[in-house]
Protein backbone atom coordinates (compact mmCIF):
# COMPACT_ATOMS: atom_id res chain seq x y z
CA UNK A 1 0.00 0.00 0.00
CA UNK A 2 1.82 3.61 -0.99
CA UNK A 3 1.98 6.27 1.81
CA UNK A 4 -0.74 7.91 0.21
CA UNK A 5 -2.99 5.59 0.23
CA UNK A 6 -2.09 4.98 4.33
CA UNK A 7 -2.58 8.66 4.33
CA UNK A 8 -5.61 8.87 3.62
CA UNK A 9 -6.60 5.34 5.38
CA UNK A 10 -5.37 7.14 8.35
CA UNK A 11 -7.99 10.12 7.47
CA UNK A 12 -10.45 7.61 6.90
CA UNK A 13 -10.26 5.84 10.01
CA UNK A 14 -10.69 9.18 11.87
CA UNK A 15 -13.54 10.17 9.93
CA UNK A 16 -14.63 6.75 11.00
CA UNK A 17 -13.82 7.77 14.73
CA UNK A 18 -15.80 11.22 15.13
CA UNK A 19 -19.04 10.31 13.24
CA UNK A 20 -19.32 7.74 15.99
CA UNK A 21 -19.31 9.35 19.42
CA UNK A 22 -18.49 6.77 22.28
CA UNK A 23 -22.38 6.60 24.45
CA UNK A 24 -22.75 9.13 27.31
CA UNK A 25 -24.77 6.24 28.92
CA UNK A 26 -25.01 6.00 33.10
CA UNK A 27 -25.69 2.63 34.28
CA UNK A 28 -28.88 2.78 36.69
CA UNK A 29 -28.29 4.15 40.48
CA UNK A 30 -24.95 4.59 39.98
CA UNK A 31 -24.76 7.91 41.49
CA UNK A 32 -26.11 6.06 44.93
CA UNK A 33 -22.95 3.57 44.00
CA UNK A 34 -20.89 6.43 44.19
CA UNK A 35 -22.27 8.27 47.10
CA UNK A 36 -22.63 4.60 49.17
CA UNK A 37 -18.44 4.67 48.43
CA UNK A 38 -18.27 8.42 49.51
CA UNK A 39 -19.81 7.82 52.72
CA UNK A 40 -17.53 8.26 55.47
CA UNK A 41 -14.63 9.80 53.16
CA UNK A 42 -13.53 13.12 54.59
CA UNK A 43 -13.11 15.59 51.96
CA UNK A 44 -8.59 16.67 52.04
CA UNK A 45 -8.26 20.46 52.86
CA UNK A 46 -5.56 21.37 51.33
CA UNK A 47 -4.67 24.00 54.27
CA UNK A 48 -5.39 21.50 57.07
CA UNK A 49 -3.05 18.87 55.39
CA UNK A 50 -0.30 21.76 55.19
CA UNK A 51 -1.44 22.52 58.73
CA UNK A 52 -0.93 18.88 59.31
CA UNK A 53 2.87 19.25 57.80
CA UNK A 54 3.98 21.89 59.54
CA UNK A 55 2.83 20.94 62.98
CA UNK A 56 4.82 17.69 62.26
CA UNK A 57 8.09 19.64 61.32
CA UNK A 58 7.62 21.73 64.62
CA UNK A 59 9.19 19.17 66.80
CA UNK A 60 12.43 17.95 64.83
CA UNK A 61 13.09 22.29 63.74
CA UNK A 62 12.92 22.97 67.77
CA UNK A 63 15.22 19.86 68.36
CA UNK A 64 17.65 21.17 65.43
CA UNK A 65 17.54 24.72 66.99
CA UNK A 66 18.53 23.21 70.57
CA UNK A 67 21.11 21.43 68.92
CA UNK A 68 22.61 24.27 67.59
CA UNK A 69 22.37 26.65 70.28
CA UNK A 70 24.16 24.17 72.77
CA UNK A 71 27.08 23.95 70.49
CA UNK A 72 27.43 27.58 69.71
CA UNK A 73 27.54 27.84 73.58
CA UNK A 74 30.23 25.20 74.01
CA UNK A 75 31.92 26.51 71.54
CA UNK A 76 31.92 30.19 72.30
CA UNK A 77 34.93 31.95 73.49
CA UNK A 78 35.14 32.35 77.61
CA UNK A 79 33.97 35.92 78.35
CA UNK A 80 37.05 36.84 80.19
CA UNK A 81 39.34 35.71 76.63
CA UNK A 82 39.77 38.61 74.68
CA UNK A 83 39.66 37.26 70.92
CA UNK A 84 43.04 37.24 68.53
CA UNK A 85 40.74 38.90 65.78
CA UNK A 86 38.05 41.35 66.36
CA UNK A 87 35.55 40.89 63.80
CA UNK A 88 33.14 43.83 64.41
CA UNK A 89 36.58 45.92 63.63
CA UNK A 90 37.16 44.02 60.66
CA UNK A 91 33.98 44.33 59.14
CA UNK A 92 33.87 47.88 60.12
CA UNK A 93 36.84 48.61 58.14
CA UNK A 94 35.59 46.20 55.29
CA UNK A 95 32.67 48.24 54.87
CA UNK A 96 34.29 52.18 55.32
CA UNK A 97 37.22 51.26 53.18
CA UNK A 98 35.94 52.84 50.08
CA UNK A 99 34.71 55.76 51.91
CA UNK A 100 38.63 56.01 54.14
CA UNK A 101 40.05 56.01 49.95
CA UNK A 102 37.74 58.70 48.87
CA UNK A 103 38.85 60.92 52.03
CA UNK A 104 42.36 60.50 51.14
CA UNK A 105 42.40 60.59 47.82
CA UNK A 106 40.10 64.13 48.57
CA UNK A 107 42.45 65.60 50.97
CA UNK B 1 -35.26 26.27 44.77
CA UNK B 2 -32.51 24.41 42.72
CA UNK B 3 -29.14 25.19 43.89
CA UNK B 4 -26.18 26.28 41.81
CA UNK B 5 -23.14 24.39 41.55
CA UNK B 6 -20.93 27.00 43.95
CA UNK B 7 -23.48 26.58 46.70
CA UNK B 8 -23.33 22.54 46.10
CA UNK B 9 -19.41 22.85 46.37
CA UNK B 10 -19.55 24.97 48.96
CA UNK B 11 -22.01 22.75 51.01
CA UNK B 12 -19.88 19.52 50.08
CA UNK B 13 -16.65 21.20 51.77
CA UNK B 14 -18.50 21.91 55.06
CA UNK B 15 -19.43 18.69 55.42
CA UNK B 16 -22.62 18.03 53.38
CA UNK B 17 -21.57 14.97 51.01
CA UNK B 18 -24.90 14.59 50.16
CA UNK B 19 -24.72 17.84 47.77
CA UNK B 20 -22.18 15.85 45.77
CA UNK B 21 -24.98 13.75 44.39
CA UNK B 22 -26.55 16.75 42.04
CA UNK B 23 -23.12 16.78 40.85
CA UNK B 24 -22.59 13.39 39.98
CA UNK B 25 -25.75 13.46 38.42
CA UNK B 26 -25.08 16.21 36.09
CA UNK B 27 -21.86 15.06 34.80
CA UNK B 28 -21.64 11.45 35.09
CA UNK B 29 -22.80 11.24 30.96
CA UNK B 30 -19.11 13.52 29.98
CA UNK B 31 -17.51 11.66 31.99
CA UNK B 32 -18.42 8.12 31.04
CA UNK B 33 -18.32 9.43 27.24
CA UNK B 34 -14.93 9.89 28.35
CA UNK B 35 -14.02 7.40 29.46
CA UNK B 36 -15.74 5.08 26.70
CA UNK B 37 -13.33 6.65 24.31
CA UNK B 38 -10.25 4.46 25.92
CA UNK B 39 -11.82 1.22 27.70
CA UNK B 40 -13.91 -1.38 26.30
CA UNK B 41 -15.08 -3.36 28.81
CA UNK B 42 -18.27 -2.03 30.89
CA UNK B 43 -16.56 -2.94 33.98
CA UNK B 44 -13.33 -0.72 33.54
CA UNK B 45 -15.34 2.05 31.82
CA UNK B 46 -17.43 2.03 35.50
CA UNK B 47 -13.97 1.31 37.59
CA UNK B 48 -12.38 4.63 35.88
CA UNK B 49 -15.55 6.74 36.59
CA UNK B 50 -15.61 5.67 40.33
CA UNK B 51 -12.31 6.50 40.31
CA UNK B 52 -12.58 10.00 38.70
CA UNK B 53 -15.79 10.56 41.01
CA UNK B 54 -13.50 9.40 44.17
CA UNK B 55 -10.85 11.52 43.32
CA UNK B 56 -12.78 14.87 42.69
CA UNK B 57 -14.27 14.69 46.22
CA UNK B 58 -10.96 14.10 48.06
CA UNK B 59 -9.71 16.80 46.19
CA UNK B 60 -12.65 19.28 46.15
CA UNK B 61 -10.93 21.66 48.48
CA UNK B 62 -8.31 22.04 45.82
CA UNK B 63 -11.11 23.47 43.06
CA UNK B 64 -10.58 27.40 43.26
CA UNK B 65 -14.19 28.48 41.16
CA UNK B 66 -11.86 30.28 38.68
CA UNK B 67 -12.81 28.37 36.09
CA UNK B 68 -15.98 26.16 35.35
CA UNK B 69 -16.40 22.67 37.86
CA UNK B 70 -16.44 20.88 34.19
CA UNK B 71 -13.60 22.08 33.34
CA UNK B 72 -11.87 20.93 36.42
CA UNK B 73 -13.43 17.70 36.11
CA UNK B 74 -12.96 17.04 32.57
CA UNK B 75 -8.63 17.06 33.74
CA UNK B 76 -9.40 14.89 36.37
CA UNK B 77 -11.43 12.46 34.14
CA UNK B 78 -8.67 12.71 31.60
CA UNK B 79 -5.56 12.26 33.91
CA UNK B 80 -6.93 9.30 35.29
CA UNK B 81 -7.75 7.55 31.90
CA UNK B 82 -4.17 8.54 31.21
CA UNK B 83 -3.13 6.60 33.96
CA UNK B 84 -5.80 3.90 32.80
CA UNK B 85 -3.95 3.31 29.41
CA UNK B 86 -0.88 3.23 31.18
CA UNK B 87 -1.34 0.64 34.13
CA UNK B 88 -3.04 -1.48 31.28
CA UNK B 89 -0.76 -0.78 28.24
CA UNK B 90 0.79 -4.38 28.46
CA UNK B 91 -2.32 -5.62 27.08
CA UNK B 92 -1.81 -4.19 23.62
CA UNK B 93 -2.30 -6.72 20.83
CA UNK B 94 0.68 -7.52 19.21
CA UNK B 95 -0.80 -9.25 15.84
CA UNK B 96 -3.21 -8.17 13.33
CA UNK B 97 -3.47 -11.32 11.94
CA UNK B 98 -6.72 -11.73 13.92
CA UNK B 99 -8.57 -8.96 11.90
CA UNK B 100 -12.32 -10.01 11.99
CA UNK B 101 -14.01 -10.82 8.32
CA UNK B 102 -16.22 -7.62 7.97
CA UNK B 103 -13.07 -5.49 9.18
CA UNK B 104 -10.84 -7.39 6.30
CA UNK B 105 -13.86 -6.42 3.67
CA UNK B 106 -13.99 -2.94 5.24
CA UNK B 107 -10.13 -2.53 3.86
CA UNK B 108 -10.31 -4.64 0.86
CA UNK B 109 -13.36 -1.62 0.11
CA UNK B 110 -11.42 1.05 1.32
CA UNK B 111 -8.32 -0.21 -0.64
CA UNK B 112 -10.80 -0.62 -3.86
CA UNK B 113 -12.99 2.86 -3.64
CA UNK B 114 -11.82 4.76 -0.70
CA UNK B 115 -14.69 7.26 -1.19
CA UNK B 116 -17.30 4.29 -1.06
CA UNK B 117 -16.98 2.99 1.84
CA UNK B 118 -19.23 3.82 5.02
CA UNK B 119 -17.87 5.47 7.84
CA UNK B 120 -20.70 4.32 9.85
CA UNK B 121 -20.48 0.54 9.25
CA UNK B 122 -19.42 -1.67 12.51
CA UNK B 123 -16.34 -3.05 10.92
CA UNK B 124 -14.91 0.39 10.46
CA UNK B 125 -15.40 1.13 14.34
CA UNK B 126 -14.03 -1.81 15.09
CA UNK B 127 -10.92 -1.47 12.97
CA UNK B 128 -10.47 2.11 14.60
CA UNK B 129 -10.73 0.76 18.03
CA UNK B 130 -7.99 -2.14 16.71
CA UNK B 131 -5.59 0.78 15.34
CA UNK B 132 -6.31 2.91 18.63
CA UNK B 133 -5.50 -0.24 21.18
CA UNK B 134 -2.12 -0.80 19.36
CA UNK B 135 -1.09 2.87 20.09
CA UNK B 136 1.34 4.03 22.94
CA UNK B 137 -0.52 5.77 26.12
CA UNK B 138 0.47 9.05 25.16
CA UNK B 139 0.08 8.77 21.15
CA UNK B 140 -3.29 7.81 22.20
CA UNK B 141 -4.43 9.99 24.30
CA UNK B 142 -3.06 13.28 21.75
CA UNK B 143 -4.72 11.42 18.56
CA UNK B 144 -8.16 11.10 20.61
CA UNK B 145 -8.15 14.86 21.92
CA UNK B 146 -6.54 16.16 18.85
CA UNK B 147 -7.63 14.35 15.96
CA UNK B 148 -10.77 12.83 17.08
CA UNK B 149 -12.50 14.93 19.30
CA UNK B 150 -10.91 18.12 17.56
CA UNK B 151 -9.19 20.12 20.88
CA UNK B 152 -6.43 22.62 20.11
CA UNK B 153 -3.35 22.21 21.34
CA UNK B 154 -3.54 24.56 24.52
CA UNK B 155 -6.81 22.97 25.51
CA UNK B 156 -4.51 19.61 25.35
CA UNK B 157 -2.04 21.02 27.16
CA UNK B 158 -4.52 22.34 30.07
CA UNK B 159 -6.51 18.49 29.75
CA UNK B 160 -2.97 17.35 30.49
CA UNK B 161 -0.72 19.35 32.58
CA UNK B 162 1.83 18.45 29.72
CA UNK B 163 3.35 21.68 28.08
CA UNK B 164 2.68 23.31 24.62
CA UNK B 165 6.08 22.11 23.01
CA UNK B 166 5.16 18.93 24.50
CA UNK B 167 1.72 18.22 23.18
CA UNK B 168 2.89 19.16 19.62
CA UNK B 169 6.00 16.68 19.81
CA UNK B 170 3.63 13.89 21.13
CA UNK B 171 1.20 14.74 18.48
CA UNK B 172 4.30 14.57 15.46
CA UNK B 173 4.97 11.09 17.01
CA UNK B 174 1.77 9.96 17.62
CA UNK B 175 0.71 10.27 13.82
CA UNK B 176 3.49 8.44 13.14
CA UNK B 177 2.80 5.63 14.84
CA UNK B 178 -0.13 5.54 13.48
CA UNK B 179 0.81 5.45 10.24
CA UNK B 180 3.24 2.28 11.00
CA UNK B 181 0.51 0.25 12.68
CA UNK B 182 -1.50 0.97 9.49
CA UNK B 183 1.44 0.09 7.61
CA UNK B 184 2.17 -3.27 9.64
CA UNK B 185 -1.89 -3.88 9.02
CA UNK B 186 -1.15 -3.42 5.31
CA UNK B 187 1.91 -5.47 5.07
CA UNK B 188 0.22 -8.42 6.81
CA UNK B 189 -2.61 -8.27 5.03
CA UNK B 190 -1.56 -7.74 1.60
CA UNK B 191 2.43 -9.25 1.59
Amino acid sequence: MSSMKLMDLQKKLIAVARANPPSDRVPPTFEKRIMALIAGRPVQDIWAVWAKALWYAAAPCVAVMLLFSGWAFIESPKSNQTPTVDLAQQLDNTLLAAVDQSNNSAQ
Amino acid sequence: MERTEAELIAAVLKGDAASFEPLIEKYSPRVFATARRYARRESEIEDIVQEVWLKAYQKLGSFRGEAPFEHWLMRLAVRTCYDFLRSHQRNRESAFSDLSEPEDDWLDRFISQPRAVREDAEAAQQLVQRVLQHLSPPARLVITLLEIEDRSVKEISKLTGWSVPLVKVRAFRARAEMRKILAKIAKDKYL
